[in-house]
Order: structure tokens, then C-alpha cells, then sequence
């Protein structure tokens, strides 16, 4: 355990959380000091939404001592939390859509003071101060959810700044900006730094900010592998000591030059959300599609699965047209979709393995009426045999397996089904690094074996490991298409984000 | 290994407890007064009662294994029951003899269960194809029910039926009552489909998770559809038993049933969430109920204050519940997209 540290604002001394046997952290030693930015880097499940977690006060560490401003708070809830001065901007910003700028931006402060009325002339002095502050110009009368993504961000930074913030933790700051915002986001990262406002980035994509950051600090598997000055980090020793080795990508197998065409889609139109879109996938392709948050992406992903209805276009499957916004449908038609949020919309969770996996072939197990449970059993428990989903005990709960195995328990429900077009939308979200490349590898052979393959991700290594063609999305449209072979990392991130 | 684990969950499982439970009440009330509630005539007359509130009680444990409830229930055994009624008063009456009336009970059992199908898939339209609220939908349903039942009444109880109608309620069958048999062949069907039929199977991941299922492609229509049928038509035997041993049919019988069935359904370990449930532990809780309900007929407490009773019970489940329950829901607090 480290010694306190008298300059520090916040200071996190021997942190050990547990959850239910899961050690989400052990024994972490974390500082921050007034003006002072950091990145906090880990992968998904690395402990890093713990440690924030814990300093918003919504979590209570196991083990171990906080201190702000060198005094010792034993218990933090998130009120102490937020007048104590530190405030936690949220990845979806948490403000409320139907309010303006204004009262979004003076509800937390006015909370904080004890006002049971609101004023709304205060209201709208406290936010154009607040706005001043970081120099930017919005609307303050303009309803929140009418904004584009940076603006809003930017109110969620001024309404931290009107309660008097003095920490700023932002988690994955960057996903849905463009270069240019972020740009202007660093620009308003100098200006809270010489004020005195400490920030802390939380992200697993951090090249963007390491260039206003004084330090590193990483974590692995709830430990901190590596601290030091931002000036000794790059992208590639972060990954390094994120991923805790150096795995190597292998390219997508080679296509096989057939003319096959598996899957057209056809001027597929939402309102909103995706416009215009067409596509072909031929047999044994693993198609890319990518785009910033809010890019339409997964609107895409779910009409092709009938999970969102467009109101124009046409998709067909060899050939024939399938029904459009019917997932019924489209799965009886072979085509299989990969949910990007596993635990509300892919898995049951407290339901077993075997009726995890079962559930997509239960008609084959119809019997008279009746199931076939031993045949259900068998069959179920061989295709996460196949998968390797690693459980001393396929009737346990499916909740009390690690992020990839229930990754694995979702493809073979999928796969089970022998289905002809896989959709797999962020098939590596929150998955350790040893089964991601495991994923990665089923990917490939899925494809080898002749299925199409589309995968929705942001993550641009992913894409360029597994896919023949990536597809590009802004705004709802498809404004690139690259051969994965021919692009680099930095290529498709400056064509995501330009 | 696995087998030492099946036996730990064995005794784990809520449905251990509710058995202590229901043997522990009927201990304690046989003690209070060995004489009356031990009696051979107490124990048949418990027998013959409680099938019909424990037959609700499945109709109402099914819709809640999908995290929706019918408080309709009620509201169609009477409809069905009056409507049977009118069709033997009407066209059989006391006098018949006995093969036509046979002809004319089997007519108005079919137009019995006919109307609770009917009105189960009313709300099951109401809550798949509109989108309802399960609690509303069949609560404003369960009026309107009430309501055809009046209008068709008038509000008074129809009688005079052929001697047979009195068979299901009065009779045994093997030296069992015949409700009970009636309550034993349904309980036993319900839990073959709720643990061997591919339907069982979807309802209980449905409850669990509703939006995993539509992203698996279970016809989640079709399925709540049919689970508000199947509650209906259960309903409407357990109008047909009460209508039976009442010998009559009137529009607002058995009004108490209602909250003694959500009561039984949540006591036998059924979460209102949805998704976990088993029959046997509604039995148990209907047996736990019946001897604390004839117990506290004996020591003479009023039936309003059993009402009292029953609510606080209610309440009070739920709440030393709800620590185990909170274990199958997802993570509120979630705040990634």
C-alpha cells in the first residue's frame, strides 16, 4: 500500500473490490492531482469501470482507504461523491433528452444547493456561465436530444463545471466523435487544466488523448500493470500492457474467387437512422461494416435481421426476397443475428447453458408435443463443447460465465441452427483478449465453411483481421467501401472519422 | 461431483422450504384443536374446497412465469360459469331426465370452456398485439367479463339445474373428491408443459429476458397469446367447479379468490418478474393456505380479517423474496449502451 500523497485531490490507496468471488479489482493504488489529466486504460473487464464506479461513490470498495484533499472518507456515496467534486461523464452523457441545455446543465447544481423550486432565469445565467467557461457556443434553449453528439457532450462537461466540479472522469470520451470534435475537446481539456479541474479519461482508445495527459495509468485484470508519464506511452506499448502480450492478428483467410451471391440488400431506407443502403455478401465472405456511434450501424445491423423494420428497400436470401422487420422470419430463412449488448438482448441469464443454446432449435427436439430432453441436452452441450465454453457444469446459469464463454454460449445457439448469413454485431465487445482471438478464429472458419459473414464493430483491428471488405458508415449512409487487404489501421480510422 | 451438486439445490430450492411450510401449518393447526381439524369430515371438506381457488391459482401462476399476471381470472370463471348456467337453466332445468341433461351439461361444459378461450385470448391480444400492461389489460378485461356476466344476470345467482351439474363438486372419484382429481390431472399438466413441451421452455426465457427471446426469433406473440388462453381456459374449470358444488352460477362469486390465487401463485415461489416458477410449490403453498384458512375458520376469525390477512401475507412474501428474486434480474444500474 502506498503511502498518502498531501498534494493529491484524490488518492486511492490498496482498492480491492469483489463481487460474488470476482476480484474486479486488487489492491490499486490511485492519485490524481489538482489540474492534473490522466488516461486510465485497461480492456473491457479490466477493472477500469470499477475504479470509476467506486470514486463516483456508486460502488463501496471492499479493502482499502480513499482520501479527497488528504482527508479520509470512510463511506462515499454518490451525493458525497458529487460535492466533494468529482463528477463522471457517462459514455451515453446521461442528460435528459426533453429538457433544454439550460436545465440540464443547472438540475445537478440547483439538486446540490437544496432548491425546491426551479428558477429559470438562474437557471439560464448559471449554464451561459458555464458554457463561457469552455468557450463554446450552444443554444441554451434548444431541447438536449436535438443536439448532435459533441454538443452534447459538451453540455454534460458544463453541467459538471456548474456544480463546481474539481474531477472530471470521462469514459470513452472519444467513440462517437469526429477528428475535428476532438480536436476541440482537447482544446477544452487544456483550458479546465489551467483552471485547476483535474480529468481522467477512461478508454480503451486512448492515442487521441495521451497528448494532453500528464499520465498513464493501466489496468489488467483489476491490477495496475503500468503507470508512468503519457511522454513514455504509444499506442503500441498500450496495447502491450493492456492486452498483457503481444497477439499476433492473422489477415482473413483468402476468398475463394466464386461469383456466388449469398445476400443482396437493396436501397434499404429507415428514416433516421440508415438511408439508401446497398450491399451484396457472396458465400464464404466476411463483410465489415463500421462507423462512429449514432452512424446507423446498428440499425442496419437489426433491419437485416428484421429486428427493425425500413420503410423501403429489399433484401434477398439466394436469390428470394425475405420479409422485411420479421425476425421470425428472417430466422426461419437461415439467417442468424449476434446481438451487440449480449447481456439484455443475447442471454437469458439466469437460465441454464443447455436452454441458452437450446432455445434456437427447440422445434428440431419436438417430439410428439414433447421435447426430446436428452437429445436436447446432448445436442446443446455439444456445440458448446465445440465452442469451447468453459464450465465444469452445462446446467449452471449462463450469467456465471466470463465474457467471452458467453459469447461462445450466444454463436452456438446461433450456429446450431446452420445458419446461412451470420450477422454478428460487436462480436468482441467485452471479451478477454485470448477468447477474442479464439472469436476471431471462428470467424475465419465460419466463413472457410461457406457462410456469410457480416461483422459490425468499431474495432478497426478486429475488422482488418477478419474481413474481406469493410464497409464505411456515416450518417446513416455507406460513404466507403475498402478491401481489407489494402488499408491500414490509421487509414480506416481517418476514413471513420474525417 | 454433479450429483452432490443436484442434491444441495435439492434442498435448496424454494420448493423444500414451501413443504416445511405447508407441513408446519397443518402440524400447528392440528395441535391447536387435534379433534376438529384432524377430523375425518374437516379433511374431506378441505379437500373438496380448495381446488378452486388452487386451479385459479395455476391459471395465474402460468401468466406469471412470463412476468405478466391476469387479474381476469375471477371475472371469467364467473362469466363462463353463468353462461353453462343459463344454457341448463334455460334449456335443461331439474326435471329432465337424466340423458339429455347429460347431453345438455356436456353442451354447456364445451360453451364454458369455449367462452374462457375466448376471453384468455382476448388478453393475450390486449398485452402481444397492443402492447398493454398484463396488470391493466386483464384488470380492465376482467370488468368487463363482470360486467356480461351481470347483464346476462341481472345480478341474481342462476339455479336450478339437472342433478348431475352436481357431480364434478360433490362426488369422488376413487376415493378422491372429484375437484381434487380435476386440480391434480391440471397441476400435473401444467408442469409437463412447462418442463417437457418446447411452449414451457420459451415461456420461461421469455419471463426471464423478453427482448433475448425476440432477439432468439421466439414468436413472442403467438406464445403470450396462447399463455392467456391456456389461463382462461383454466379459469373457466375452475368456474365449472365452483358452479358445481354452489349449484349455482352468480356474477360476482368467489370475489376473494383473486388476491388468495396471486397470493398463492407468489407463496409457491413463482417470481412475478417472470421466469422461474414450478408447480409443486404452488401446490404446496394451496395446501399451506387451505389449512391456515379452515385454522382460522375454527378459531373463528372473521372473514374480513382474514382478508387483512392474506394482503399483509402477500406483502410480506414478496418482501423476504425479493433478496432472491433481485438475484435474477438484470443490472439496473447499466449505463454503457
Amino acid at each position: 500500500m502506498a503511502l498518502p500523497d498531501p498534494g493529491a485531490f484524490v488518492s486511492m490507496m490498496g482498492v480491492t473490490k469483489r463481487y460474488a468471488g470476482v476480484t474486479a479489482l486488487d489492491n490499486v493504488d490511485f492519485r490524481v492531482g489538482a489540474g492534473e489529466a490522466i488516461c486510465l486504460a485497461g480492456e473491457n473487464g479490466s477493472g477500469k469501470s470499477t475504479l470509476l464506479k467506486i470514486l463516483a461513490g456508486v460502488e463501496q470498495p471492499t479493502e482499502g482507504v480513499i482520501q479527497i484533499d488528504g482527508l479520509q472518507k470512510d463511506q462515499l456515496n454518490p451525493r458525497l461523491s458529487a460535492a466533494a467534486g468529482i463528477m463522471v461523464i457517462f459514455q451515453d452523457f446521461s442528460l435528459f433528452p426533453n429538457l433544454t441545455v439550460a436545465e440540464n446543465i443547472a438540475f445537478a447544481c440547483q439538486l446540490t444547493q437544496h432548491q425546491k423550486w426551479f428558477h429559470k432565469r438562474d437557471a439560464r445565467t448559471l449554464a451561459t456561465v458555464a458554457l463561457e467557461r469552455i468557450g463554446v457556443d450552444i443554444p441554451i434553449d434548444e431541447r438536449v436530444e436535438s443536439l448532435p453528439v459533441a454538443h452534447k457532450q459538451l453540455v454534460a462537461i458544463a453541467r459538471a463545471l456548474a456544480s463546481e466540479a474539481r474531477l472530471i472522469i470521462m469514459d470513452e470520451p472519444t467513440t462517437a466523435l469526429t477528428e475535428r470534435e476532438v480536436r476541440s475537446l482537447l482544446r477544452i481539456i487544456r483550458m479546465l487544466k489551467d483552471d485547476g479541474v483535474a480529468v481522467v479519461f477512461v478508454s480503451h482508445k486512448l492515442a487521441e488523448v495521451l497528448e494532453v495527459s500528464e499520465r498513464v495509468v493501466v489496468l489488467r485484470n483489476g491490477c495496475k500493470v503500468a503507470e508512468g508519464p503519457a511522454e513514455e506511452f504509444d499506442t503500441t506499448s498500450l496495447t502491450r500492457h493492456m492486452t498483457g502480450r503481444d497477439v499476433p492478428e492473422h489477415p482473413p483467410n483468402r476468398l475463394i474467387e466464386t461469383p456466388e451471391t449469398l445476400m443482396q440488400v437493396r436501397n434499404l431506407n429507415k428514416e433516421g437512422s440508415f438511408h439508401d443502403v446497398s450491399f451484396d455478401i457472396r458465400k464464404g465472405e466476411v463483410l465489415g461494416i463500421t462507423g462512429l456511434l449514432g452512424s446507423g450501424r446498428t440499425s442496419l445491423a437489426k433491419a437485416l435481421f428484421g429486428l427493425v423494420t425500413p420503410d423501403k428497400g429489399q433484401i434477398n436470401l439466394n436469390g428470394r426476397p425475405i420479409p422485411l422487420g420479421d425476425p421470425i422470419a428472417a430466422a426461419s430463412s437461415q439467417i442468424g443475428y449476434v446481438p451487440e449488448d449480449r447481456l439484455t438482448e443475447g442471454l437469458f441469464l439466469t437460465q441454464s447453458i443447455i436452454r441458452n443454446v437450446a432455445i434456437g432449435r427447440l422445434d428440431h427436439h419436438d417430439k410428439h408435443g414433447f421435447l426430446d430432453l436428452p437429445a436436447l441436452v446432448g445436442d446443446a452441450s455439444k456445440w458448446s463443447n465445440r465452442f469451447k465454453v468453459k464450465t465444469p457444469y452445462i446446467e449452471a446459469p449462463v450469467q456465471s460465465l466470463s465474457g467471452g464463454n458467453q459469447q461462445r454460449v450466444v454463436l452456438a445457439r446461433w450456429l446450431a441452427r446452420a445458419p446461412l448469413v451470420l450477422i454478428l454485431n460487436g462480436p468482441s465487445v467485452g471479451v478477454d483478449v485470448g477468447s477474442k482471438s479464439d472469436i476471431h478464429d471462428i470467424i475465419r472458419s465460419l466463413a472457410s465453411s461457406g457462410l456469410g459473414v457480416v461483422v459490425i464493430s468499431d474495432d478497426l483491428p478486429e475488422l482488418i483481421s477478419t474481413c474481406h471488405r469493410i464497409l464505411v458508415m456515416r450518417l446513416g449512409k455507406i460513404i466507403d467501401e475498402v478491401g481489407a487487404g489494402t488499408v491500414t489501421e490509421e487509414e480506416l480510422a481517418y476514413k471513420l472519422a474525417s | 461431483m454433479t450429483s452432490n451438486r443436484k442434491t444441495s439445490t435439492w434442498r435448496q430450492a424454494p420448493e423444500f422450504r414451501l413443504a416445511i411450510i405447508a407441513v408446519v401449518v397443518f402440524a400447528f393447526m392440528g395441535m391447536l384443536s387435534p379433534e376438529r381439524f384432524l377430523s375425518e369430515q374437516n379433511l374431506t371438506s378441505m379437500a373438496f374446497q380448495f381446488p378452486e381457488f388452487a386451479i385459479l391459482a395455476l391459471a395465474i401462476t402460468l401468466v406469471m412465469m412470463t412476468g405478466g399476471i391476469d387479474l381476469s381470472v375471477v371475472g371469467i370463471a364467473n362469466l363462463s360459469a353463468v353462461v353453462a348456467a343459463l344454457i341448463l337453466t334455460e334449456f335443461a332445468g331439474p326435471d329432465l331426465p337424466m340423458q339429455a341433461s347429460l347431453l345438455w351439461f356436456g353442451f354447456a361444459l364445451g360453451a364454458s370452456l369455449l367462452i374462457g378461450a375466448v376471453a384468455g385470448l382476448l388478453n393475450g391480444a390486449l398485452v402481444a398485439f397492443l402492447g398493454l400492461p398484463p396488470i391493466l389489460a386483464t384488470l380492465g378485461a376482467g370488468l368487463v367479463f363482470t360486467g356480461l356476466a351481470i347483464a346476462l344476470t341481472g345480478g341474481s345467482a342462476v339455479m336450478g339445474f339437472p342433478e348431475v351439474v352436481a357431480v364434478i363438486g360433490n362426488t369422488q372419484v376413487l376415493g378422491l373428491p372429484t375437484p381434487l382429481l380435476i386440480f391434480i390431472l391440471l397441476a400435473m399438466a401444467l408442469h409437463l408443459l412447462m418442463t417437457r413441451t418446447a411452449f414451457g421452455i420459451r415461456i420461461s426465457m421469455f419471463g426471464t429476458n423478453p427482448l433475448a427471446a425476440l432477439y432468439a426469433a421466439v414468436d413472442v406473440k403467438g406464445m403470450l397469446l396462447k399463455v392467456y388462453m391456456l389461463s382462461g381456459l383454466f379459469a373457466s374449470v375452475a368456474g365449472m367447479v365452483i358452479m358445481s358444488r354452489a349449484n349455482s352460477a352468480k356474477a360476482d362469486y368467489g370475489s376473494s379468490y383473486l388476491l388468495l390465487s396471486v397470493l398463492i401463485a407468489v407463496l409457491g415461489g413463482v417470481n412475478p418478474y417472470g421466469g422461474y416458477g414450478r408447480v409443486i410449490g404452488v401446490v404446496f403453498a394451496v395446501l399451506s393456505m387451505q389449512f391456515l384458512s379452515s385454522g382460522l375458520n375454527m378459531l373463528q376469525v372473521s372473514n374480513f380479517a382474514r382478508e387483512l390477512i392474506w394482503g399483509a401475507l402477500l406483502l410480506f412474501v414478496m418482501t423476504t423474496n425479493t433478496t432472491f428474486w433481485n438475484t435474477f434480474r438484470l443490472p439496473l444500474a447499466r449505463h454503457k449502451k
